[in-house]
Protein backbone atom coordinates (compact mmCIF):
# COMPACT_ATOMS: atom_id res chain seq x y z
CA UNK A 1 0.00 0.00 0.00
CA UNK A 2 2.96 2.62 -0.56
CA UNK A 3 1.36 4.03 -4.06
CA UNK A 4 -2.17 4.11 -1.48
CA UNK A 5 -0.31 6.47 1.06
CA UNK A 6 1.07 8.94 -1.71
CA UNK A 7 -2.52 9.09 -3.47
CA UNK A 8 -3.89 10.25 -0.09
CA UNK A 9 -1.14 12.55 0.89
CA UNK A 10 -1.80 14.77 -3.04
CA UNK A 11 -5.63 14.23 -2.17
CA UNK A 12 -5.05 16.11 0.74
CA UNK A 13 -2.55 18.97 -0.40
CA UNK A 14 -4.88 19.32 -3.49
CA UNK A 15 -7.99 19.83 -0.63
CA UNK A 16 -6.02 22.20 1.07
CA UNK A 17 -5.84 24.43 -2.17
CA UNK A 18 -8.92 24.06 -3.07
CA UNK A 19 -9.77 25.38 0.38
CA UNK A 20 -7.60 28.59 -0.44
CA UNK A 21 -9.29 29.12 -3.96
CA UNK A 22 -12.34 29.14 -2.53
CA UNK A 23 -11.95 31.30 0.28
CA UNK A 24 -10.30 33.66 -2.78
CA UNK A 25 -13.06 33.41 -4.93
CA UNK A 26 -15.77 35.21 -2.07
CA UNK A 27 -12.95 37.12 -1.50
CA UNK A 28 -12.93 38.50 -4.59
CA UNK A 29 -16.76 37.98 -4.91
CA UNK A 30 -16.99 40.64 -2.58
CA UNK A 31 -14.40 43.14 -3.42
CA UNK A 32 -15.84 42.98 -7.03
CA UNK A 33 -18.95 44.88 -5.75
CA UNK A 34 -16.85 47.52 -3.91
CA UNK A 35 -15.35 48.00 -7.00
CA UNK A 36 -18.34 48.06 -9.19
CA UNK A 37 -19.87 51.17 -6.52
CA UNK A 38 -16.10 52.65 -6.84
CA UNK A 39 -16.78 52.82 -10.63
CA UNK A 40 -20.40 53.65 -10.44
CA UNK A 41 -19.86 56.79 -8.14
CA UNK A 42 -17.26 57.86 -10.61
CA UNK A 43 -19.25 57.65 -13.83
CA UNK A 44 -21.45 61.19 -13.24
CA UNK A 45 -18.27 63.51 -12.82
CA UNK A 46 -16.87 61.65 -16.22
CA UNK A 47 -20.16 62.42 -17.71
CA UNK A 48 -20.62 65.72 -16.43
CA UNK A 49 -16.70 66.27 -18.18
CA UNK A 50 -17.72 64.93 -21.18
CA UNK A 51 -21.07 67.49 -21.41
CA UNK A 52 -18.74 70.43 -20.79
CA UNK A 53 -15.79 69.29 -23.04
CA UNK A 54 -18.58 68.69 -25.60
CA UNK A 55 -20.30 71.84 -24.84
CA UNK A 56 -16.56 73.52 -25.47
CA UNK A 57 -15.39 71.90 -28.55
CA UNK A 58 -19.23 72.93 -30.31
CA UNK A 59 -19.08 76.75 -28.74
CA UNK A 60 -16.50 78.14 -31.08
CA UNK A 61 -14.63 79.47 -28.60
CA UNK A 62 -12.14 82.18 -29.71
CA UNK A 63 -9.48 80.27 -28.66
CA UNK A 64 -8.39 76.93 -30.14
CA UNK A 65 -6.70 74.78 -27.81
CA UNK A 66 -3.79 72.53 -28.49
CA UNK A 67 -5.97 69.47 -27.31
CA UNK A 68 -8.24 70.24 -29.64
CA UNK A 69 -6.06 69.84 -32.93
CA UNK A 70 -5.18 67.24 -35.37
CA UNK A 71 -1.39 67.17 -36.34
CA UNK A 72 0.89 65.08 -38.56
CA UNK A 73 1.69 61.62 -36.12
CA UNK A 74 5.48 61.16 -36.05
CA UNK A 75 5.27 59.27 -32.47
CA UNK A 76 2.14 58.31 -30.72
CA UNK A 77 2.13 57.17 -26.61
CA UNK A 78 -0.22 54.24 -24.46
CA UNK A 79 -1.22 54.69 -21.46
CA UNK A 80 -1.66 50.75 -20.36
CA UNK A 81 -3.89 49.93 -17.60
CA UNK A 82 -3.15 47.07 -15.68
CA UNK A 83 -3.41 45.35 -12.67
CA UNK A 84 -1.49 44.65 -9.84
CA UNK A 85 -2.15 40.88 -9.11
CA UNK A 86 -2.02 38.21 -10.71
CA UNK A 87 -5.01 35.50 -10.79
CA UNK A 88 -6.89 37.08 -12.48
CA UNK A 89 -7.40 34.83 -15.58
CA UNK A 90 -6.77 36.01 -18.95
CA UNK A 91 -7.02 39.86 -17.92
CA UNK A 92 -4.18 41.26 -18.46
CA UNK A 93 -2.99 39.45 -21.33
CA UNK A 94 -6.04 39.94 -23.54
CA UNK A 95 -5.39 43.66 -22.43
CA UNK A 96 -2.02 43.69 -23.57
CA UNK A 97 -2.85 41.90 -26.52
CA UNK A 98 -5.15 44.93 -28.06
CA UNK A 99 -2.27 47.34 -26.92
CA UNK A 100 0.45 45.36 -28.83
CA UNK A 101 -2.19 44.81 -31.89
CA UNK A 102 -2.50 48.64 -31.84
CA UNK A 103 1.01 49.43 -31.48
CA UNK A 104 1.76 46.95 -34.25
CA UNK A 105 -0.56 49.14 -36.47
CA UNK A 106 1.56 52.28 -36.08
CA UNK A 107 4.93 50.36 -35.82
CA UNK A 108 4.57 48.78 -39.16
CA UNK A 109 4.10 52.77 -40.08
CA UNK A 110 7.10 53.06 -38.90
CA UNK A 111 5.79 55.53 -36.23
CA UNK A 112 7.48 55.23 -32.44
CA UNK A 113 5.83 54.29 -29.62
CA UNK A 114 5.80 55.75 -25.73
CA UNK A 115 4.31 53.43 -23.10
CA UNK A 116 3.23 54.53 -19.86
CA UNK A 117 2.31 51.77 -17.77
CA UNK A 118 -0.02 51.68 -14.75
CA UNK A 119 0.26 48.74 -12.56
CA UNK A 120 2.36 46.29 -12.05
CA UNK A 121 1.32 43.57 -14.42
CA UNK A 122 2.09 45.85 -17.16
CA UNK A 123 5.42 46.87 -16.22
CA UNK A 124 6.88 42.90 -16.10
CA UNK A 125 5.13 41.84 -19.24
CA UNK A 126 6.66 45.45 -21.44
CA UNK A 127 9.87 44.88 -19.39
CA UNK A 128 10.56 41.20 -20.93
CA UNK A 129 8.51 42.12 -24.28
CA UNK A 130 10.22 45.79 -24.92
CA UNK A 131 8.92 49.25 -25.55
CA UNK A 132 9.83 52.54 -24.67
CA UNK A 133 8.20 53.40 -20.97
CA UNK A 134 8.77 56.64 -20.05
CA UNK A 135 6.22 56.76 -16.62
CA UNK A 136 4.97 53.78 -14.36
CA UNK A 137 3.05 53.46 -11.48
CA UNK A 138 2.03 50.60 -9.43
CA UNK A 139 0.64 49.50 -5.84
CA UNK A 140 -2.26 52.06 -6.84
CA UNK A 141 -4.78 49.44 -4.52
CA UNK A 142 -8.38 48.34 -4.56
CA UNK A 143 -9.25 51.98 -4.08
CA UNK A 144 -7.21 54.34 -6.14
CA UNK A 145 -7.46 57.95 -5.64
CA UNK A 146 -6.91 61.10 -8.52
CA UNK A 147 -3.96 62.03 -6.70
CA UNK A 148 -1.84 58.73 -7.68
CA UNK A 149 -2.20 59.14 -11.27
CA UNK A 150 -1.56 62.87 -11.45
CA UNK A 151 1.61 62.44 -11.78
CA UNK A 152 1.91 60.23 -14.59
CA UNK A 153 -0.83 61.60 -16.72
CA UNK A 154 1.32 64.84 -16.64
CA UNK A 155 4.01 63.10 -18.05
CA UNK A 156 2.05 61.86 -21.06
CA UNK A 157 -0.15 65.32 -21.42
CA UNK A 158 3.50 67.31 -21.40
CA UNK A 159 4.76 65.18 -23.53
CA UNK A 160 1.97 65.56 -26.02
CA UNK A 161 1.88 70.08 -25.31
CA UNK A 162 5.65 69.93 -25.99
CA UNK A 163 5.33 67.79 -29.42
CA UNK A 164 7.56 64.67 -28.37
CA UNK A 165 4.00 62.43 -28.86
CA UNK A 166 1.16 63.65 -31.53
CA UNK A 167 -1.25 61.11 -30.12
CA UNK A 168 -2.45 59.46 -27.42
CA UNK A 169 -4.11 55.92 -26.75
CA UNK A 170 -5.85 54.65 -23.41
CA UNK A 171 -5.63 50.48 -23.30
CA UNK A 172 -7.63 49.17 -20.21
CA UNK A 173 -10.27 46.41 -20.18
CA UNK A 174 -13.91 47.19 -20.31
CA UNK A 175 -16.87 45.87 -17.87
CA UNK A 176 -19.71 44.27 -19.55
CA UNK A 177 -21.24 41.98 -16.71
CA UNK A 178 -19.10 39.47 -14.33
CA UNK A 179 -18.73 36.98 -17.08
CA UNK A 180 -17.38 38.91 -19.74
CA UNK A 181 -14.63 41.83 -19.97
CA UNK A 182 -13.40 42.94 -23.11
CA UNK A 183 -10.55 44.78 -23.74
CA UNK A 184 -10.82 48.29 -25.20
CA UNK A 185 -8.24 50.98 -26.88
CA UNK A 186 -9.27 54.46 -27.33
CA UNK A 187 -7.86 57.74 -28.10
CA UNK A 188 -7.30 60.16 -25.38
CA UNK A 189 -5.61 62.98 -27.52
CA UNK A 190 -6.50 64.98 -29.43
CA UNK A 191 -9.80 64.75 -28.61
CA UNK A 192 -12.27 63.84 -30.64
CA UNK A 193 -15.75 66.09 -30.45
CA UNK A 194 -19.02 64.60 -29.96
CA UNK A 195 -21.49 64.94 -33.10
CA UNK A 196 -24.26 66.16 -31.31
CA UNK A 197 -25.22 69.10 -32.94
CA UNK A 198 -27.66 70.39 -30.96
CA UNK A 199 -25.97 73.43 -29.92
CA UNK A 200 -24.29 74.01 -33.31
CA UNK A 201 -25.52 77.89 -33.01
CA UNK A 202 -22.68 80.41 -32.36
CA UNK A 203 -22.29 81.01 -28.80
CA UNK A 204 -19.51 80.83 -26.40
CA UNK A 205 -19.13 80.86 -22.31
CA UNK A 206 -18.08 83.58 -20.26
CA UNK A 207 -14.67 83.06 -19.37
CA UNK A 208 -13.06 83.96 -15.78
CA UNK A 209 -10.07 84.36 -15.98
CA UNK A 210 -9.21 83.46 -19.56
CA UNK A 211 -10.33 81.02 -22.07
CA UNK A 212 -6.71 79.87 -22.42
CA UNK A 213 -6.10 79.01 -18.49
CA UNK A 214 -9.60 77.59 -17.98
CA UNK A 215 -9.79 75.07 -20.65
CA UNK A 216 -5.75 74.12 -19.83
CA UNK A 217 -6.91 72.94 -16.25
CA UNK A 218 -10.26 71.52 -17.49
CA UNK A 219 -8.96 69.31 -20.07
CA UNK A 220 -6.66 68.05 -18.02
CA UNK A 221 -9.15 67.00 -15.79
CA UNK A 222 -10.66 66.00 -18.37
CA UNK A 223 -8.22 63.39 -19.36
CA UNK A 224 -7.05 62.39 -15.85
CA UNK A 225 -11.00 61.53 -15.05
CA UNK A 226 -10.80 59.25 -18.26
CA UNK A 227 -7.99 57.46 -16.91
CA UNK A 228 -9.34 57.33 -13.62
CA UNK A 229 -12.10 55.94 -14.69
CA UNK A 230 -10.27 53.49 -16.65
CA UNK A 231 -8.38 52.41 -13.91
CA UNK A 232 -11.58 52.12 -11.76
CA UNK A 233 -13.61 49.65 -14.63
CA UNK A 234 -10.09 47.63 -14.60
CA UNK A 235 -10.17 47.47 -10.75
CA UNK A 236 -13.49 45.78 -11.43
CA UNK A 237 -12.74 43.50 -14.28
CA UNK A 238 -10.15 42.21 -11.86
CA UNK A 239 -11.49 41.21 -9.32
CA UNK A 240 -15.03 39.58 -11.61
CA UNK A 241 -11.98 37.55 -13.51
CA UNK A 242 -10.42 36.20 -10.45
CA UNK A 243 -13.58 35.73 -8.97
CA UNK A 244 -14.34 33.32 -12.40
CA UNK A 245 -10.99 32.36 -12.33
CA UNK A 246 -10.83 30.77 -8.63
CA UNK A 247 -14.11 29.08 -9.08
CA UNK A 248 -12.47 27.40 -12.23
CA UNK A 249 -9.51 26.79 -10.20
CA UNK A 250 -12.15 25.07 -7.14
CA UNK A 251 -13.87 23.07 -9.49
CA UNK A 252 -10.58 21.20 -11.48
CA UNK A 253 -9.49 21.02 -8.11
CA UNK A 254 -12.61 19.07 -7.05
CA UNK A 255 -12.37 17.23 -10.26
CA UNK A 256 -8.75 15.89 -9.59
CA UNK A 257 -9.72 15.10 -6.13
CA UNK A 258 -12.92 12.38 -7.05
CA UNK A 259 -9.89 11.17 -10.15
CA UNK A 260 -7.41 10.36 -7.73
CA UNK A 261 -10.34 9.08 -5.16
CA UNK A 262 -10.98 6.66 -7.97
CA UNK A 263 -7.54 5.30 -8.20
CA UNK A 264 -6.84 5.28 -4.73
CA UNK A 265 -10.04 3.05 -4.16
CA UNK A 266 -9.01 0.54 -6.68
CA UNK A 267 -5.64 0.34 -5.63
CA UNK A 268 -7.06 -0.28 -2.06
CA UNK A 269 -9.56 -2.92 -3.24
CA UNK A 270 -6.66 -4.55 -5.51
CA UNK A 271 -4.21 -5.08 -2.77
CA UNK A 272 -7.15 -6.80 -0.56
CA UNK A 273 -8.05 -9.15 -3.43
CA UNK A 274 -4.10 -9.89 -3.74
CA UNK A 275 -4.03 -10.39 -0.03
CA UNK A 276 -7.02 -12.60 -0.03
CA UNK A 277 -5.69 -14.85 -3.14
CA UNK A 278 -2.29 -15.36 -0.78
CA UNK A 279 -4.06 -16.58 1.80
CA UNK A 280 -6.23 -18.49 0.36
CA UNK A 281 -3.11 -19.48 -2.17
CA UNK A 282 -1.20 -19.78 1.31
CA UNK A 283 -4.19 -22.40 2.57
CA UNK A 284 -4.35 -24.50 -0.40
CA UNK A 285 -0.54 -25.74 -0.28
CA UNK A 286 -0.35 -26.45 3.49
CA UNK B 1 -42.17 80.13 -5.53
CA UNK B 2 -38.62 81.23 -6.74
CA UNK B 3 -37.30 79.86 -10.09
CA UNK B 4 -34.65 77.15 -9.40
CA UNK B 5 -31.91 75.25 -11.41
CA UNK B 6 -30.39 71.86 -11.36
CA UNK B 7 -27.60 71.71 -10.00
CA UNK B 8 -24.74 68.93 -9.66
CA UNK B 9 -21.24 68.65 -7.76
CA UNK B 10 -19.78 66.01 -8.56
CA UNK B 11 -15.85 64.66 -8.01
CA UNK B 12 -13.81 62.23 -10.05
CA UNK B 13 -14.49 60.01 -7.22
CA UNK B 14 -18.02 60.84 -6.33
CA UNK B 15 -21.29 62.79 -6.82
CA UNK B 16 -21.64 64.80 -3.92
CA UNK B 17 -24.98 66.98 -4.55
CA UNK B 18 -27.73 66.91 -7.21
CA UNK B 19 -30.86 69.02 -6.94
CA UNK B 20 -32.84 71.55 -7.69
CA UNK B 21 -31.58 74.66 -5.80
CA UNK B 22 -32.62 78.15 -6.07
CA UNK B 23 -28.92 79.56 -5.68
CA UNK B 24 -25.46 78.66 -5.66
CA UNK B 25 -22.93 81.02 -3.66
CA UNK B 26 -19.24 79.52 -5.22
CA UNK B 27 -15.42 81.49 -4.67
CA UNK B 28 -14.62 81.83 -8.07
CA UNK B 29 -11.09 82.60 -9.00
CA UNK B 30 -11.74 86.24 -9.89
CA UNK B 31 -14.15 86.49 -6.51
CA UNK B 32 -17.27 85.02 -5.28
CA UNK B 33 -20.19 83.88 -7.38
CA UNK B 34 -23.74 84.00 -7.09
CA UNK B 35 -25.73 82.21 -9.42
CA UNK B 36 -29.39 82.04 -9.83
CA UNK B 37 -31.94 80.91 -12.68
CA UNK B 38 -31.36 82.49 -16.07
CA UNK B 39 -27.53 83.00 -15.64
CA UNK B 40 -25.56 83.53 -19.25
CA UNK B 41 -23.14 80.63 -19.75
CA UNK B 42 -20.32 80.75 -17.85
CA UNK B 43 -17.18 78.34 -17.10
CA UNK B 44 -15.30 79.84 -14.21
CA UNK B 45 -12.36 78.12 -12.46
CA UNK B 46 -12.94 77.93 -8.08
CA UNK B 47 -11.01 78.49 -5.05
CA UNK B 48 -10.17 76.01 -2.59
CA UNK B 49 -13.33 76.72 -0.24
CA UNK B 50 -16.81 76.39 0.85
CA UNK B 51 -19.45 76.10 -1.79
CA UNK B 52 -23.19 76.84 -0.65
CA UNK B 53 -25.93 76.02 -2.03
CA UNK B 54 -29.94 77.09 -1.22
CA UNK B 55 -32.43 74.37 -1.94
CA UNK B 56 -35.46 74.36 -3.42
CA UNK B 57 -36.76 74.25 0.21
CA UNK B 58 -35.09 76.92 1.25
CA UNK B 59 -32.50 75.07 2.99
CA UNK B 60 -29.02 76.12 3.23
CA UNK B 61 -26.19 73.53 2.58
CA UNK B 62 -22.68 73.89 3.24
CA UNK B 63 -19.66 71.65 1.31
CA UNK B 64 -16.25 72.17 1.14
CA UNK B 65 -13.74 71.91 -2.24
CA UNK B 66 -10.51 72.16 -2.86
CA UNK B 67 -11.03 73.70 -5.83
CA UNK B 68 -12.54 72.85 -9.17
CA UNK B 69 -14.67 74.42 -11.78
CA UNK B 70 -17.90 75.72 -12.53
CA UNK B 71 -20.04 75.09 -16.18
CA UNK B 72 -22.92 77.57 -16.08
CA UNK B 73 -25.80 77.00 -18.39
CA UNK B 74 -29.20 79.12 -18.24
CA UNK B 75 -30.58 75.65 -17.00
CA UNK B 76 -28.19 74.11 -14.99
CA UNK B 77 -25.45 74.41 -12.97
CA UNK B 78 -22.48 71.87 -12.83
CA UNK B 79 -19.49 72.29 -10.34
CA UNK B 80 -16.61 69.91 -11.01
CA UNK B 81 -15.04 69.27 -8.11
CA UNK B 82 -11.09 68.27 -7.44
CA UNK B 83 -10.74 66.01 -5.12
CA UNK B 84 -6.96 66.96 -4.38
CA UNK B 85 -5.30 69.90 -3.90
CA UNK B 86 -3.55 71.61 -7.28
CA UNK B 87 -0.04 73.12 -7.53
CA UNK B 88 2.27 73.15 -10.39
CA UNK B 89 5.48 72.45 -8.33
CA UNK B 90 3.19 69.28 -6.59
CA UNK B 91 2.09 68.28 -10.28
CA UNK B 92 5.46 68.28 -11.23
CA UNK B 93 7.00 66.05 -8.32
CA UNK B 94 4.56 63.63 -8.79
CA UNK B 95 5.10 63.46 -12.82
CA UNK B 96 8.89 62.94 -11.83
CA UNK B 97 8.23 60.29 -9.92
CA UNK B 98 6.34 58.63 -12.08
CA UNK B 99 9.51 58.88 -14.48
CA UNK B 100 11.72 57.08 -11.71
CA UNK B 101 9.59 54.63 -11.23
CA UNK B 102 9.76 53.95 -15.17
CA UNK B 103 13.36 54.18 -14.89
CA UNK B 104 13.54 51.36 -12.06
CA UNK B 105 11.73 49.08 -13.64
CA UNK B 106 14.40 48.89 -16.15
CA UNK B 107 17.43 48.73 -14.22
CA UNK B 108 16.03 46.82 -12.02
CA UNK B 109 14.83 43.57 -14.00
CA UNK B 110 15.34 40.96 -10.68
CA UNK B 111 13.05 40.20 -7.52
CA UNK B 112 9.58 39.99 -8.75
CA UNK B 113 10.07 39.65 -12.34
CA UNK B 114 12.17 36.34 -11.89
CA UNK B 115 9.20 35.23 -10.01
CA UNK B 116 6.49 35.83 -12.08
CA UNK B 117 8.70 33.97 -15.20
CA UNK B 118 9.42 31.15 -12.57
CA UNK B 119 6.08 30.96 -11.81
CA UNK B 120 5.44 30.54 -15.63
CA UNK B 121 7.90 28.31 -16.00
CA UNK B 122 6.49 25.71 -12.99
CA UNK B 123 2.90 25.96 -13.94
CA UNK B 124 4.28 24.78 -17.70
CA UNK B 125 5.64 22.04 -16.11
CA UNK B 126 3.12 20.59 -14.00
CA UNK B 127 1.03 20.92 -16.76
CA UNK B 128 3.01 19.00 -18.85
CA UNK B 129 3.05 16.25 -15.81
CA UNK B 130 -0.57 16.25 -15.45
CA UNK B 131 -1.05 15.46 -19.19
CA UNK B 132 1.52 12.47 -18.61
CA UNK B 133 -0.88 11.28 -16.34
CA UNK B 134 -3.77 11.25 -17.83
CA UNK B 135 -1.80 9.53 -20.96
CA UNK B 136 -0.63 7.24 -18.41
CA UNK B 137 -4.07 6.46 -16.86
CA UNK B 138 -5.64 5.85 -20.04
CA UNK B 139 -2.96 3.29 -21.22
CA UNK B 140 -3.02 1.43 -18.02
CA UNK B 141 -7.10 0.95 -18.59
Amino acid sequence: MAAGKEIRTQISSIKSTQKITSAMEMVAASKMRKAQDRMELGKPYAQRIRNVVGHLANANPEYKHLYLQEREVKRVGFIIVSTDRGLCGGLNINAFKAAIKSMKEWSDKEIDIDLCLIGAKGAAFFNSYGGNVVAAVRDIGEAPSVADLIGTVKVMLDAYSEGTIDRLFLVGNEFVNTMTQTPSVSQLLPLQADDDSKLKHAWDYLYEPGAKELLDGLLIRYIESQVYQSIVENAACEQAARMIAMKNATDNAGDIIDNLQLVYNKARQAAITQELSEIVGGAAAV
Amino acid sequence: MAMTVHCDIVSAEQQIFSGLVEMIVAAGTEGDLGIAYGHAPLLSGLQPGPIRVITQSGDEEVYYISGGYIEVQPHTVTVLADTALRAEDMDEAAALQAKEEAEKNLTNRGGEFDYSAAAVQLAEASAQLRTLQAIRKKLGK
